[in-house]
């Protein structure tokens, strides 16, 4: 039932989650993710959804709270400054073990930053969605295509473990349109399937004694016991890494990139490879967990140097790279970021400057 | 023998041998019990869900033995709006007080009501912070201590105290909206029948309904229970006065 469509990035993730069940939508217009809750507004009635222009940010994630703590698939996105808003209720989500999805398209930030694309969202995504220091599954695609299947996938791991899960794009991957394969349809069979595991947790009503509750907060011990649950469900993620690695077997110079970073540097890496550099990249495609063990697990006798490249200054994804190495070879850094653009012709320039200081 | 009849007994909407924890002179546990059963009555308790605010509100978390979801402060209009299209035929009613409906959810509050979504609210408007210790509230009265008010408060510097009743039935889709109390027997059926009647509007998919409870607080007005209703009657009815914004149900010709 593959169907194979020329599409644009938003596009594609709001069509990917009607696919994967979605049937309620709740959003605030920003830029450069409108076409997401556009397309809903379109699309959901046609499926029997709901679509609510939300009042505000803080609104639209609470709606999403309250979709999702009725046991049904529902989505949200937003974009960098919007989802500072969204921290509310993703932590809320994350208390109360109710499994959200939402998209950041990032934007150039701090502040209102800029509308163009950018990578600036990366420790907010990966270590502090919100108060209380939960974990969540984030997943980075690098194309259309991998947008679509982590959007489709992503209502599976949620649901799995009761908790948020967020697909971190950015306004390339948002704007530009590609070929996709889009996943089929999900029956009503089987999403009432999905829903009748967590019958019993919906809060649609239930038989007086069957109460169900949807708590993002406790009293006495029970907060602390709801923290320590989560912290031995976050300890099972390590089979959920997943990593690219490419061009890895000989590298002696390896990027670290991921999104639309990704991207630029598999080309940079193809031209280093035709002048007899060997250059390879780990690109983390599960940004939360991270893969700590592919940068951990070098040939430090090899590899000479490390390019992390990002579309934020300063640098974020370089914490996590730095962790994993620790000091082991030099890190080097190839940045732009408040919407502004990496090209190829930067990326392998900057590449260059490093690599004739360690080869 | 003569036969007895059971004339009235405790709602089942609360947990049996459950006691509330609010405290003395406080009509928060009247409400729940007035909720329960209006809910009771319509034969609606295994399909009634609470969306909780947050202050005293959320003590009553503890209590009801229907659905619940607690919402983050001022939040409830925006959850209840997400539960209430995801399962349409559930029975949802918000739970809130001045401060979650009126100042920190007062976007949430006329989006939802504006929208006309088809779920109830019940605003226990008290004139202060209660869980928090006694900070002015958006309906405080002129001249009222509180504890950030401690001169009472003064409109130059705080402004008025705000009718949210009056202010919703400014907008075109809200379906019921109605001012009761609990302060006297007569009341309180009157309240029940105004969440009997809120309720039976959603069931029939009318879309919004307020029912607004104009309370005593007597632990942070300072005043012992009997003294809060003589405040009650004397100045928050003066304020806030009781009665019928708008019934859809019974449009004039």
């Amino acid at each position: 039932m593959a169907e194979r469509v020329f599409m644009k990035g938003t596009e594609a993730i709001a069509e990917a989650a009607v696919r994967a069940g979605c049937r309620f939508f709740a959003g605030y217009p920003i830029t450069p993710q409108n076409e997401i809750p556009e397309y809903m507004a379109r699309r959901l009635p046609e499926v029997g959804g709901s679509f609510v222009q939300g009042e505000s940010e803080v609104a639209s994630v609470n709606m999403l709270y309250g979709a999702a703590s009725t046991g049904i698939r529902a989505m949200s996105s937003s974009s960098s400054c919007g989802i500072s808003l969204y921290s509310e209720g993703v932590s809320y989500c994350a208390s109360a073990r109710i499994p959200m999805v939402y998209v950041n398209v990032q934007r150039g930030g701090p502040g209102i930053g800029a509308i163009q694309p950018a990578q600036q969202d990366y420790l907010q995504a990966t270590k502090a969605s919100g108060n209380g220091g939960f974990r969540m599954i984030v997943l980075a695609p690098d194309s259309v295509q991998e947008c679509v299947d982590m959007v489709y996938e992503a209502y599976d791991l949620a649901e799995r473990d009761q908790n948020p899960v967020l697909v971190l794009t950015d306004g390339v991957m948002g704007t530009m349109m590609e070929p996709v394969v889009l996943p089929p349809m999900k029956t009503d069979e089987e999403l009432a399937a999905c829903r009748a595991k967590f019958a019993d947790r919906a809060i649609v009503g239930h038989p007086l004694g069957q109460q169900a509750y949807c708590r993002p907060g406790s009293v006495g011990d029970g907060q602390e016991k709801v923290n320590i649950e989560a912290a031995a469900m976050y300890e099972t993620w390590d089979k959920d890494i997943r990593v690219e690695e490419y061009m890895m077997d000989d590298a002696e110079i390896v990027f670290a990139a991921y999104g639309i970073s990704a991207r630029i540097s598999r080309a940079v890496i193809r031209q280093l490879r035709a002048e007899g550099i060997k250059a390879g990249m780990i690109r983390p495609i599960t940004l939360s967990p991270f893969p700590y063990d592919s940068f951990r697990n070098l040939d430090f006798d090899r590899v000479k140097g490390i390019i992390d490249v990002e579309m934020s200054i300063p640098a974020q994804m370089r914490w996590d790279v730095d962790y994993a190495v620790q000091g082991r070879c030099p890190v080097h850094e190839v940045l732009r970021s408040g919407g502004q653009l990496l090209t190829n012709d930067q990326v392998l320039k900057g590449a260059k400057e490093f690599i004739k200081e360690v080869l | 023998m003569a036969e007895e009849k059971k004339v009235y007994t405790r709602t089942k909407g609360i947990i049996e041998g459950a006691v509330s924890g609010f405290c003395p002179g406080c009509m928060h546990s009247t409400i729940h019990k007035i909720i329960g059963e209006a809910a009771e009555e319509l034969g609606q308790l295994d399909n009634l869900v609470r969306v909780e605010g947050v202050g005293c509100c959320g003590l009553g978390q503890f209590y009801v033995t229907c659905d619940e979801t607690i919402a983050a402060h001022g939040r409830a209009g925006a959850v209840a709006t997400g539960i209430k299209r995801s399962s349409p035929n559930s029975l949802v009613y918000t739970y809130q007080g001045d401060g979650d409906l009126a100042a920190i959810g007062l976007a949430e509050t006329l989006s939802a009501a504006n929208r006309g979504e088809n779920f109830t609210v019940i605003f226990v408007n008290n004139g202060i912070y209660g869980m928090t210790g006694g900070q002015m509230a958006p309906t405080t009265l002129v001249g009222m201590k509180s504890t950030t008010t401690p001169g009472g408060r003064d409109p130059q510097e705080h402004g008025y105290p705000m009718h949210m009743s009056e202010i919703i039935n400014q907008l075109t889709a809200p379906y019921y909206i109605e001012r009761v109390s609990c302060d006297t027997p007569q009341n309180v059926i009157k309240a029940r029948n105004a969440i009997k009647k809120a309720f039976k509007y959603q069931l029939e998919g009318k879309g919004y309904s307020i029912v607004e409870i104009v309370t005593s607080c007597p632990t942070n007005w300072g005043l012992d229970p009997l003294k809060s209703l003589d405040f009650l009657r004397e100045k928050m009815f003066a304020e806030y006065p009781l009665g019928v914004f708008r019934d859809g149900g019974e449009k004039k010709q």
